[in-house]
């Protein structure tokens, strides 16, 4: 592994004194291990990364913009479609905003509800992270488990709001409705067979002799450089950066859990992919412990079906979804519609990161690097 | 190469350790349930005693539409002239674009008449660009379907009944709870 420049070199400048012998390698959009419609341009030096230039918006679909004219209500179901793979942590993050800004309280069963939900969500989440780092190192099994996995998770999601994915469930001060009644028989039966899959992913892949040697020091981001980069979540604990919001600014009920950050040492592709299987274990912990402290009561909001008019004024609040920190930034002027939203998508911040990840590492390995990205395009291009 | 063999040694383990019974379903022959929440097109209801639809056409559905998939009008209910309903308007014409429409259920939530539902259809896909654009009588076939299924009783009778309920067991008017 050769070692980085200490500054990276102009995108132009490089173009100009180019040298012959690169070659111009087109990746995408439709190509499988991009996981989604992402385009990038490598030049490559033999099988040297020289440069890349990514190329995003092919899923733009100017969901900021709808906001402004969608009421507060509707846009929950804006919020599903950005990051398609966590929805509930990105419906908890919008609700949180506006709850914030209208100084709502949230009943205490709704808020362990959306703890339950949002970390389940996680485990999914990284189970297809899990499945298809396995697909862009080569390998086929993993994915067949970590899917059936997620599988039992969205049967459950199914049975609780309706929806397998676009689940439009958390409300503005609350849930749209209480879980069903045969909730905790479905969590029980899900739970230990839920681990299991786990377990099962983790143990085929993590320690596996070819996975390591696909994975291990392959593209190492220090500390500084990655908060440098913004980059969060998996991402940044990979480098042994312990930064959680969860933990450092507890939002919803996250201080009442026993849980651990894990974080990696090298911050090279088989940390990112360690520190999000450990992740998945301490969320089953947490869904384990707001099972058990799960109290009765009321779930929906006080506010029912009004028009939700918050004051005017501003609201920024950050969560951490299964990609990283996200950050809502909301405006309200007081009518029944946002002034302006701005996402702070992990995703899109952690892909600013590509470059650095990827020039001087072999071609082959570029798949893996982005697959250790784990971005979704759908909040990448929002 | 020790490692490769090790690899591919802990791998077959693994499957081997992995296998279970087949989740498998043969989905086009062999039909998935759903479950009982599930959210499928949007239907309207049929009131079996008056035969008529639930929906007044009060537009309130189309008003809280995220994406603008659904168009209504409301006429003069000839039944409530002969004192058959107590439905003052009753529906006239209802359209809904089910391509446009993404399965929210802000409709069903926000119609004051229990007239919306969620149905369980989810196998509508046509050939046609406009195939999916459903008319009154569709709608409402979509939704006896429904009813027929699910022994549907209209939400806010439920809500009565279960507030009802629980009055009597606490022994004191008791507030219902969001469930």
């Amino acid at each position: 592994m050769s070692t980085q420049p200490d500054t990276l070199p102009d995108i132009q400048a490089d173009r100009a004194d180019a040298q012959p012998v690169e070659m111009l390698l087109n990746m995408g959009p439709q190509h499988p291990s991009t996981h989604g419609v992402f385009r990038m341009v490598l030049w490559v030096d033999g099988e040297k990364v020289v440069d890349v230039e990514p190329h995003i918006g092919y899923l733009h679909r100017g969901s900021e913009k709808l906001c402004e004219g969608e009421q507060y209500h509707q846009i929950v179901t804006l919020f599903d479609r950005m990051d398609y793979i966590g929805n509930f942590n990105n419906e908890l993050a919008y609700c949180m905003a506006v709850e914030k800004l209208m100084g709502l309280e949230v009943p205490e069963r709704a808020e362990y509800i959306r703890v339950i939900l949002c970390e389940l969500n996680r485990v999914a989440s990284h189970l297809l992270y899990v499945g298809t780092m396995g697909l862009d190192a080569g390998a086929m099994t993993p994915v067949m488990f970590s899917f059936r996995g997620r599988e039992r998770v969205q049967a459950l999601f199914e049975a609780v709001s309706g929806a397998r994915m676009m689940h439009n469930y958390f409300r503005i001060g609350g849930l749209k409705e209480d879980v069903p009644d045969n909730f905790r028989e479905l969590m029980d039966e899900l739970m230990p067979i839920l681990r299991e899959d786990v377990e099962q992913s983790d143990r085929i892949l993590t320690f596996n002799e070819i996975f390591l040697s696909r994975l291990k020091d392959v593209s190492p981001i220090t500390a500084n450089e990655a908060i440098a980069f913004g980059l969060t979540g998996p991402m940044l604990r990979a480098c042994g950066y312990e930064y959680d919001v969860r933990k450092a600014q507890p939002y919803s009920v996250y201080d009442r859990f026993d849980f651990e950050v894990p974080v990696g040492l090298d911050g090279d592709c088989w940390d990112r992919h360690w520190v999000r299987v450990q992740e998945m274990y301490q969320s089953l912990r947490i869904v384990e412990q707001a099972m058990e402290q799960l109290p009765d009561g009321p779930v929906a909001s006080p506010l029912g079906r009004r028009l939700i008019r918050p004051p005017a004024g501003e609201a920024y609040v950050r969560a951490e979804n299964p990609r990283g920190e996200i950050g809502v930034y909301l405006v309200s002027d007081g009518t029944d519609k946002p002034y302006r939203l701005k996402v702070r998508p992990p995703s899109f911040c952690n892909l600013s990161a590509l470059r650095r990840l990827l020039v001087d590492t072999w071609l082959a390995d570029s798949v893996v690097v982005l697959g250790s990205l784990d971005i979704v395009l759908g909040e990448v291009d929002r | 190469m020790l490692e490769s063999l090790k690899g591919m040694m802990l791998t077959l383990a693994s499957t081997v350790t992995g296998l279970r019974r087949p989740v498998t379903q043969q989905y086009p022959k062999q039909a998935t349930p759903v479950k009982p929440r599930f959210m499928g097109f949007p239907a309207l209801t049929w009131d079996g005693e008056i035969s008529e639809p639930y929906c007044t056409g009060c537009m309130v559905c189309i008003r809280n539409c995220p994406t603008q998939c659904m168009s209504a009008s409301m006429m003069d209910n000839p039944k409530h002239a002969d004192g058959d309903s107590s439905r003052r308007k009753i529906v006239d014409y209802f359209e809904i674009n089910l391509n446009r429409c993404i399965l929210c259920g802000i409709c069903v939530e926000y119609c004051n008449f229990d007239a919306i539902v969620m149905s369980h259809e989810h196998e509508m896909s046509t050939y046609a660009r406009n195939g999916d654009r459903v008319d009154l009588p569709a709608l409402l076939e979509i939704g006896k379907k429904y009813q027929e299924a699910t022994d549907w009783i209209p939400p806010t009778v439920l809500a009565k009944q279960k507030a009802d309920a629980a009055k009597s067991a606490a022994g004191e008017p008791a507030e219902a709870s969001g469930g």
